[in-house]
């Protein structure tokens, strides 16, 4: 067992993003895969302890073994989607250090023995990823070819079920969950989708192991991630740390919040709302009594000029416009949930407004082909738990963040 | 049993709310809610068979019902 004093410390860190740019500095800087068989390369995910850097967080080692047990040929897709709008970490993962990614997909390949392997990312990155697979080819890299897909910019596009819709040419929106990806997704064949990070740090652990690996980060959450940093900060932007890592050090690491921080949204517009609090480590263990995780690593810092009713309302009605259309609570919660924020944070109170905004909150929840009905519940949830004051102050007309009260 | 709603699929017709109202409730909209508030609601026993007619008689083939 490990006691807290062992344990290692969480902290600033840049694994994935160190190195120079370039093919030649990969290689230079970290060689040529070494060679793994399909159980190597399980075995390593899960002594690691590796999960998916997408926002669900699921196993790594899980996922691959059930497309590898799914028989005949699988496919692997290393999904580069980023329709958060907070989130930047994936496009700067595949402009800056490419290559881990394009490793980390051959990697799971030969894990799950994948015939296909695809790259879908947003298509301002296809055409530098082009060039790259074409160099690689020519370096003898890439046992097999990646195709590239350009992902739509739309919230729900990443999806892993909607990127299996993508590939098969039907649209990139969520599918039913009766029958999963991993069992029939590209071309109804077993699928692995992974974040692009993901396969970025699998690259890592197979040329320097599973221990390196679990020297950063918390004993239950290992490794490193990326977190996207934006709002109140002086340097917002890309950051890496260990799991665990300091609310107050990430911050810094974005050159400091700008002026008074009140609270701070983790995990993105799916995420939760926590108290700005520099001590309060990152992971999913100690935000979770907030009702948030880590998640893709989005970070906005609010200072305590804005209101928090105001910028969850504005963000459930970003959520509200980029509900797929399929789904009918979705299609109609999502719009009667904005709504009802916007009356709360616009200061136009009726009777039983804010119990309202908790019972739709409720409602929609576990009742969509995905979780975009799931994760706008969770956003204004934690919004009307942290921002208690704020309600009981809007429906008496007042704004404390206006009044300079937060 | 479980019952899973396929909810690409549902339109909110309402004859799964008619005919397990045991189960299953309508929301503001028309389209079906659990009452035990899981994403996949258990069907105890004596309603199966009424479980097994909503199924069929959904004229969206959304609702299925699966053992686990």
């Amino acid at each position: 067992m490990t006691s807290v004093a062992e344990a290692p410390v969480a902290r600033v860190e840049r694994r994935l993003l160190d190195g120079e740019l370039g093919l030649d500095a990969h290689l230079a800087r970290h060689g040529r895969l070494p060679v793994l068989d399909g159980s190597q390369i399980i075995g390593m995910a899960r002594d690691a302890g590796l999960t998916g850097r997408g926002g669900a967080g699921f196993p790594v080692w899980r996922k691959l073994s059930a497309v590898a047990a799914g028989g005949g040929a699988a496919v692997v897709v290393a999904n580069g989607a980023e329709g958060e709008p907070a989130s930047k970490k994936d496009r700067a993962l595949l402009a800056y250090q490419p290559n881990l990614v394009l490793d980390g997909l051959q990697l799971v390949a030969t894990a799950t023995t994948a015939e296909g392997a695809h790259l879908y990312a947003p298509k301002a990155a296809l055409p530098a990823l082009r060039a790259l697979l074409a160099a690689r080819a020519a370096a003898g890299l890439d046992r097999r070819p990646v195709t590239l897909h350009a992902a739509p910019d739309a919230f729900v596009s990443g999806e892993e079920s909607a990127v299996v819709s993508a590939i098969n040419g039907r649209g990139a929106v969520p599918a039913d969950k009766r029958i999963r990806v991993v069992q029939a997704g590209v071309g109804g064949a077993p699928t692995l989708v992974q974040n692009v990070e993901t396969l970025a740090h699998l690259a890592l652990i197979a040329r320097y192991g599973a221990g390196w690996f679990l020297s950063a980060g918390t004993p239950d959450e290992p490794g490193t991630f990326l977190a996207t940093i934006s709002g109140a900060v002086r340097r917002p932007g890309v950051v890496e740390a260990g799991y665990g890592v300091p609310l107050g050090e990430l911050i810094a690491a974005a050159g400091g919040a700008t002026m008074h921080l009140q609270a701070v949204l983790i995990g993105g517009y799916h995420g939760g709302w926590v108290p700005a609090d520099p001590a309060l480590p990152v992971s999913r263990q100690t935000l979770q009594p907030y009702g948030a995780s880590p998640g893709a690593g989005v970070i906005v810092a609010l200072p305590a000029g804005a209101c928090g009713l105001g910028e969850t309302a504005r963000i459930t009605g970003y959520l509200a416009e980029q509900v797929a259309g399929q789904c009918g609570p979705c299609i109609n919660g999502l719009p009667r949930m904005a709504a009802t924020l916007a009356d709360l944070a616009a200061r136009r109170p009726r009777a039983g407004l804010a119990a309202e905004a908790e019972r739709l909150a409720r409602l929609v929840s576990g009742r969509g082909a995905c979780h975009h009905p799931d994760g706008t519940a969770r956003l204004v949830l934690s919004a009307m738990r942290i921002f208690e004051a704020d309600v009981a102050a809007h429906l008496n007309g007042r704004c404390l963040a206006a009044e300079g009260q937060r | 049993m479980k019952l899973h709603v396929d909810w690409t699929a549902c339109d909110g017709r309402g004859v799964c709310t008619e005919l397990l109202e045991e189960v299953l409730v309508e929301d503001d909209w028309g389209f079906p809610v659990a009452r035990d508030g899981q994403r996949s609601p258990t069907v105890p026993p004596p309603l199966e068979a009424a479980a097994r007619q909503a199924v069929d008689r959904c004229p969206m083939l959304a609702l299925k019902l699966r053992s686990r």
